[in-house]
């Protein structure tokens, strides 16, 4: 920590990212025809480990969706029966309906959460600002594994959770909360929010350095006190960073995995099943292998369908 | 809203102790001596330190750790050398097919794990590389590999057209102008993809799951989660062994925080 100056949020240097759409745009001039040849040796490494290693499992992912097979005898064409079956299935479907619940959980309030870290951030540089930034984002960088022990016990009967409710007078509403029938999705999500919400800060944090000051002091003259600045300079003003922390975040939701393994496995009663779960245990614990890839195809179209409605509600006009 | 000051200080410090609270439940759960019960925050009689050395050792550690290190030690260097040939041949040659390739790269990001790794774990066990770190490697690096030549062309495409064309005057060839031009202005992008793959590469839990199933080639987080499953009253022990498993990612964000937060945030962050 010693290393960081005392000059808050570093800022971030000349937004590289804009440039991304620019990359291939008309301003540079042509070259001989020899190097863009010869740049393909320079791609050609990456590609071919992405394609092979990334592409090519996931479309043959595809084909195996449209089988029947256990891993080991020869496979039966299934047709689009492994499709149907995820709707015909409750557990199935039910575990889709959890997962676009979890976005509330592992999104939408952490946006929320990270407005507020960054409202409270920004501004003139304070004492141990710095502080509160590094520890705000340390969930983040935690393998999930880890973190989902740690609630599985802080959420435990004898867990602080408790102990805490208990000490408010609380004692009443105490329970095993991962175990919790009508709770345990949401005790799950919230485990999502710890997480997340530092993300979400940090973005919202890189992006508000970007924002004009003279348009804080054209609102301040204006009267606007710091709530208003906040809504009408400051949120505006991060909207990229809204849409992107809004994607990863969603994405992170929908493909859970890692902290629904190790906390409640799906349970109480198939209460927390997510997609990502059932995959898992459909291909390799039960042998199903054409209803694992055409969920795990479900789940893709799922995730893009959403990433895409995210970035359209949240798109800015004027760009 | 005067005196907002202390308001703002007040909300802040509730929500650092929210976000620390439960390392300071695990750090006092492991100082508890194996197999205790524990009711809640509680401070130990007498710090157990041993409780590390019994869950190391009943965890596999040694094996656990060696294999992630090992991972990581490969992967690392791979997908960023990778990553920053891709990234230069689409900003700065501008191959055939930039914008197709760039967009096929981008699409990777969207892509959830689990639609690869169900066909991967079937098309590795064909050619003999599961239970290899051979193929868990490259499969880490196809997984980093969107992000990595996404950064690495972003970076390069903002370095001012007048240094390459210079340089070129001069006669340099193109993986000079890389090795001479380029790379010793992007040594902040390139540590901070470096750190990203580290960080996804300590991480990375169900590709490791589906992919190693010899107890002594899986990596910390994937041993842990099923460590947890052998010893799940044993508070003290997997608190002591989640401790275990952080530490070393703690560190390097520690030291590396800078570099964490300008990779994920300005990374993320596309037009």
């Amino acid at each position: 920590m010693a290393r960081e100056p005392s000059t808050a949020v570093s800022p971030p240097r000349a937004a590289p990212a804009r440039g991304a759409e620019t990359a291939g745009g008309p301003a540079r001039p042509p070259r001989r025809l020899g190097r863009r040849a010869r740049g393909w040796l320079y791609v050609l490494p990456a590609l071919a480990v992405y394609l092979g290693f990334a592409i090519w499992p996931a479309l043959n992912t595809l084909r195996l969706s449209l089988l029947t097979w256990d891993g080991i005898l020869p496979p039966v064409w299934a047709g689009l029966s492994n499709y149907v079956k995820i709707f015909q299935d409750e557990a199935l479907y039910e575990a889709i309906l959890h997962s676009l619940a979890l976005i509330v959980f592992f999104s939408v309030i952490p946006i929320g959460v990270g407005l507020l870290m960054t409202a409270l951030l920004m501004g003139k540089v304070r004492r141990g600002m710095t502080f509160f930034r590094i520890v705000f984002f340390l969930p983040q960088v935690l393998p999930l594994v880890a973190v989902g022990i740690t609630w599985r016990w802080l959420y435990s009967e004898n867990g602080a959770v408790n102990q805490l409710l208990d000490a408010i007078g609380l004692a009443s509403v105490t329970r095993a909360w991962l175990g919790d029938y009508g709770l345990a999705l949401i005790a799950l999500g919230l485990i999502g929010t710890w997480v997340m919400s530092g993300l979400c800060m940090m973005l919202f944090l890189a992006g508000a350095q970007k924002i004009d000051p003279s348009l804080y002091e054209a609102a301040r003259l204006d009267g606007a006190g710091a709530l208003r600045q906040f809504r009408h300079v400051t949120v505006p003003g991060v909207r990229r960073e809204i849409t992107v922390a809004g994607v990863i975040t969603t994405i992170a939701a929908l493909a859970s995995f890692d902290l629904v393994f190790v906390t409640t496995n799906g349970g109480p009663a198939g209460q927390t099943n997510v997609p990502g779960l059932l995959v898992y245990r459909l291909a390799f614990n039960e042998g199903d292998i054409g209803g694992a890839s055409a969920l795990a195809v479900v789940l893709t179209v799922i995730v893009i369908a959403v990433v895409s409605a995210v970035r359209y509600f949240t798109r800015d006009e004027e760009r | 809203m005067r005196g907002g000051v202390s308001l703002r200080y007040g909300v802040l410090v509730l929500l650092a102790v929210m976000v620390l609270v439960p390392f300071a439940g695990i750090v006092l759960a492991a100082l508890h001596p194996s197999g205790a019960q524990l009711d809640g925050l509680s401070i130990p009689d007498r710090w157990s330190w041993e409780t590390f050395a019994l869950a190391w050792e009943r965890g596999n550690f040694t094996n656990l750790m060696r294999s992630s290190v090992l991972i990581a030690v490969f992967v690392v260097p791979l997908a960023v050398v990778m990553a920053t040939l891709a990234g230069y041949g689409l900003a700065v040659l501008r191959v055939w097919g930039h914008r197709t390739l760039s967009f096929a790269f981008v699409m990777g990001l969207t892509l959830p794990i689990e639609v690869i790794v169900v066909a991967l774990y079937f098309n590795l066990r064909e050619v003999g590389l599961t239970d290899s770190y051979v193929g868990v490697i490259l499969a880490e690096a196809a997984l980093f590999m969107p992000f990595g030549v996404y950064w690495m062309q972003t970076h390069f495409s903002n370095v001012p057209e007048e240094l390459i064309e210079a340089a070129r005057i001069d006669g340099a060839r193109d993986l000079v102008v890389l090795a001479r031009v380029l790379l010793p202005i992007s040594w902040p992008a390139v540590t901070t993809l470096s750190v990203l793959y580290f960080m996804w590469s300590w991480n990375q839990f169900m590709l490791v799951l589906v992919m190693m199933q010899d107890p002594d080639r899986r990596t910390a987080p994937s041993g842990l989660g099923l460590f947890v499953g052998q010893y799940t009253t044993d508070i003290p022990l997997l608190a002591a062994a989640c401790l275990i498993v952080i530490a070393p990612i703690v560190v390097v964000y520690l030291v590396f925080q800078r570099s964490f937060v300008s990779g994920i945030t300005q990374g993320a962050i596309k037009g």
